[in-house]
């Protein structure tokens, strides 16, 4: 048996998972889509119902997972094939590793480069209330802490590569050779770290076990039309509020609206977004709405104490240790305003968002002029679950989520042999119960390998036996 | 060739206008309506009941008689557009009831006659662009908010004439015509519909929201395709409710149809502006207005 495990995904679970693994004396192959490893939880403010600083209980644990001996960290990359081993049992993984353009054995993460990058552009992680540069980590407290530069939007690449390509003539009218433009990044490098000529590069592994931790994304605000399909600049999703209340964001944890940077005093929260809604969205719960709807609007009120927080919900659920105690705070102690019912429309008028709802308990509709409005949208699977389900034969349900061998027994196991889950990858979950599961699926794994132990051992002595006594 | 049309009972009526200016733009494009024979009420309400098969004879019937001249019909009604529609969705579910009316009735219907809404026509057969061919007076400058209301948009998976979040059906055949389109926030919120009758104050204050954001939006008239919205719309405008609050500044309520025989060079006759409580001409406090420009251009 090859005591290797891959772990597809460097979210808290991936970490998670890892970790556990790691430190019990096996190696793991860690592979991260995103240029970082931390995944959402490196997004978020701070965490229900304990509000500890998301960064700070996580970063320990993305700093152990960097610099494990034990541990073979591949951000920026993403697994291209599997296919069973040839001569053994596992798996033989393809790693493509797209080119970064800047060579991370010599780059230091001293940042300058991002620094003088003249070039932003908006920013995936900040969830469009912020932007990065073309040369990027996703946040100071990355790891790895190497950037990234981003090809599309790199005006010198993209410039070289016109050159190279004749889409731009090597000699121009007056006789001067095309060059590149800009480069302020290498110009600047202290290290020369830059490498312009980088491409992606493909490495295989070998394992004997694979973790699936993809984790999930947010319905896409253009698919909620009645909530204005995006094009309202202060109808925001909760992941966004995050980054507008996190201490490292776009906005250093000042609430400011983005439509004009002012600060909101009447905000709307909107539970159920896109959730429980079979005619228009989901038809599942997204699990933790409820909560972290609770939070921000309590963190809303601790940053702006004479604004008011409305929340709009069906029912509130709040299942889990502390979580009930942790919502009666948020309307008893921060005085956040539960209205129960949905919100049927919302628009733009004169610098306001006009929310326009229905309190089923007074029976009445009723009108916000809302400087802000956050949506919790519903948790949805990723695309690339789909994809990684493909390449190893695995069961997604037919919202794209996948399916675990047994939904009670078996929560983490896939049906594929030597194949476990982790995290919201099978269906929404909160950060306790993804880490529940990540080091269940650890578990799995560890006893897999002991399991592969114990039978060799035992065909050996049996073997001597034999020898001895005969 | 001709298209069947089933004007229904306001377009006979209270709509007049929209029927009149309706008819001459067909004819104008070259596809005119011809009347669907021997026809009656569409019901005006699709039952929400769950067992009301009874309050469906009256579609089931129109249904049939479409059947009857070729299996397509046309409706520049809203309200018997979304009736018929939907009817015609409820059967395609349950053929049972199809069945028990059909042995009601005596006039067969076997579930496949298609109902078009007249802009869908214009949009999916005629094109936006062949109509903008025929225009001879552009309507340059004059700012129209285009208004669904909710009938001929809801429910979206039954009646699919369009997006009914966003729709964008009206907004075309506004631009076709020249217009500035004027987007408005309420342009598919209810104006109050049949509560007209029983709760009069309620689709006031509907429709006088619906204005009123017309309004702030810039826009010069509203444009509709219901008969009850125009309504609802232009007598919200006249009538001082019970609280004793005044319409203020009034805009003119205009069908599509109007709009598009003012463009395609129709008379005064055909145009029909000046039959409603919001007179166009006046609206602007002079014949020089907006509409007038374009209709005496």
């Amino acid at each position: 048996m090859v005591e290797r495990v891959l772990i597809i995904g460097g979210g808290i679970a991936g970490i998670q998972a890892a970790l556990d693994i790691a430190n019990s004396g096996y190696e793991v192959v860690l592979v991260e889509k995103e240029p970082s490893i931390g995944g959402h939880m490196a997004q978020l403010s701070e965490t229900f119902p304990t509000l500890d600083c998301s960064q700070c209980i996580m970063t320990p644990r993305t700093v152990e997972a960097g610099h494990h001996e034990n541990i073979h960290l591949y951000a920026y990359s993403q697994v291209e094939s599997v296919s069973p081993s040839p001569d053994t049992d596992g798996f033989m993984i393809k790693i493509r590793r797209r080119a970064t353009y800047v060579d991370w054995d010599v780059c230091t993460g001293c940042g300058v480069c991002q620094e003088k990058c003249p070039f932003s552009v908006e920013s995936v992680f900040e969830r469009g209330v912020g932007t990065r540069k073309v040369i990027y980590t996703l946040s100071p407290q990355a790891v790895p802490n190497k950037p990234v530069i981003d090809a599309d939007n790199c005006r010198f690449l993209q410039s070289k590569w016109d050159i190279e390509s004749g889409r731009v003539p090597a000699v121009d009218k007056r006789g001067r050779e095309a060059k590149p433009k800009c480069g302020a990044c290498a110009l600047f490098c202290p290290t020369n770290a830059i490498d312009w000529d980088q491409g992606d590069s493909v490495i295989e592994e070998h394992v004997g076990a694979i973790i699936v931790a993809t984790g999930y994304d947010l319905m896409p605000l253009t698919e909620l039309k009645e909530y204005g399909g995006g094009r309202v600049p202060d109808v925001i999703d909760g992941m966004a509020f995050e980054r507008l209340l996190a201490a490292s964001g776009p906005t250093a944890g000042k609430v400011l609206r983005p439509s004009d940077g002012l600060v909101p005093k009447e905000v709307v929260f909107v539970q159920c977004s896109g959730s429980r809604d079979p005619e228009r969205g989901v038809s599942y719960c997204s699990k933790i709405c409820c909560m972290y709807t609770a939070k921000q609007a309590i963190l809303f009120k601790n940053r702006v104490p004479d604004g008011q927080a409305y929340v709009f919900y069906i029912d509130v659920r709040a299942g889990g240790k502390g979580y009930e105690e942790f919502l009666t705070r948020a309307q008893e102690q921060s005085g956040v305003v539960y209205v129960r019912g949905k919100v049927s429309k919302l628009f733009r008028d004169d610098g306001k968002v006009i929310v326009k709802g229905v309190d089923t308990l007074s029976n009445r509709t009723i009108e916000i002029a809302a400087d802000l409005v956050v949506l919790a949208t519903a948790i949805v699977a990723r695309d690339d679950s789909a994809m990684v389900a493909g390449q190893l034969g695995l069961e997604t349900d037919h919202y794209g989520f996948l399916n675990a061998a047994n939904d009670e027994l078996a929560p983490v196991e896939s049906t594929v042999p030597g194949v476990f889950y982790a995290g919201t990858a099978l269906g929404p979950a909160d950060i306790p119960e993804t880490v529940a599961q990540a080091s269940g699926a650890a578990g799995k794994v560890l006893s897999l390998f002991h399991r592969a132990r114990a039978a060799e051992s035992e065909q050996v002595t049996t073997n001597e036996t034999c020898g001895i006594g005969h | 060739m001709p298209l069947s049309y089933f004007p229904g009972c306001s377009l006979s009526t209270s709509a007049k206008t929209y029927d009149v200016s309706g008819r001459a733009v067909a004819a104008e494009l070259g596809t005119p309506f011809e009347e669907l024979p021997d026809w009656q009420c569409c019901g005006a309400t699709f039952p929400l009941a769950t067992d009301n098969v009874m309050a469906l004879i009256a579609p089931a019937r129109l249904l049939a008689k479409t059947q009857r001249v070729g299996g397509h019909t046309t409706t520049l009604c809203a309200i018997c557009y979304h009736v018929l529609k939907r009817a015609q969705a409820f059967f395609e579910r349950d053929p049972d009831a199809l069945e028990r009316i059909n042995w009601f009735t005596e006039e067969p219907y076997d579930g496949k006659a298609r109902i078009s809404h007249y802009l869908e026509l214009l949009r999916d057969e005629y094109g936006w662009d062949a109509v903008t061919d025929k225009v001879r007076r552009p309507l340059t400058g004059l700012r129209v908010a285009p208004y669904y209301g909710c009938l001929l948009l809801r429910p979206e998976n039954e009646i699919g004439l369009d997006d009914a979040d966003e729709p964008s059906v009206l907004h075309d055949c506004l631009a076709a015509l020249g217009c500035e389109v004027v987007d408005f926030p309420y342009g598919s919120e209810c104006c109050g519909s049949y509560l007209a009758v029983s709760q009069p104050d309620l689709p006031r204050q509907l429709s006088r929201d619906i204005i009123a954001s017309a309004r702030t939006s810039g826009a010069d008239a509203i444009a509709t395709a219901c008969p009850l919205c125009q309504y609802n719309l232009d007598h919200a405008q006249k009538i001082v409710d019970s609280a004793g609050t005044s319409a203020g500044e009034t805009l003119p309520i205009l069908y599509f149809t109007q709009l598009m025989a003012v463009a395609l060079g129709l008379g005064p006759e055909i145009t029909g502006l000046a039959h409603d409580i919001v007179d166009p001409w006046l609206s602007h406090g002079s014949r020089e207005g907006p509409v007038t420009a374009s209709v005496s251009a």
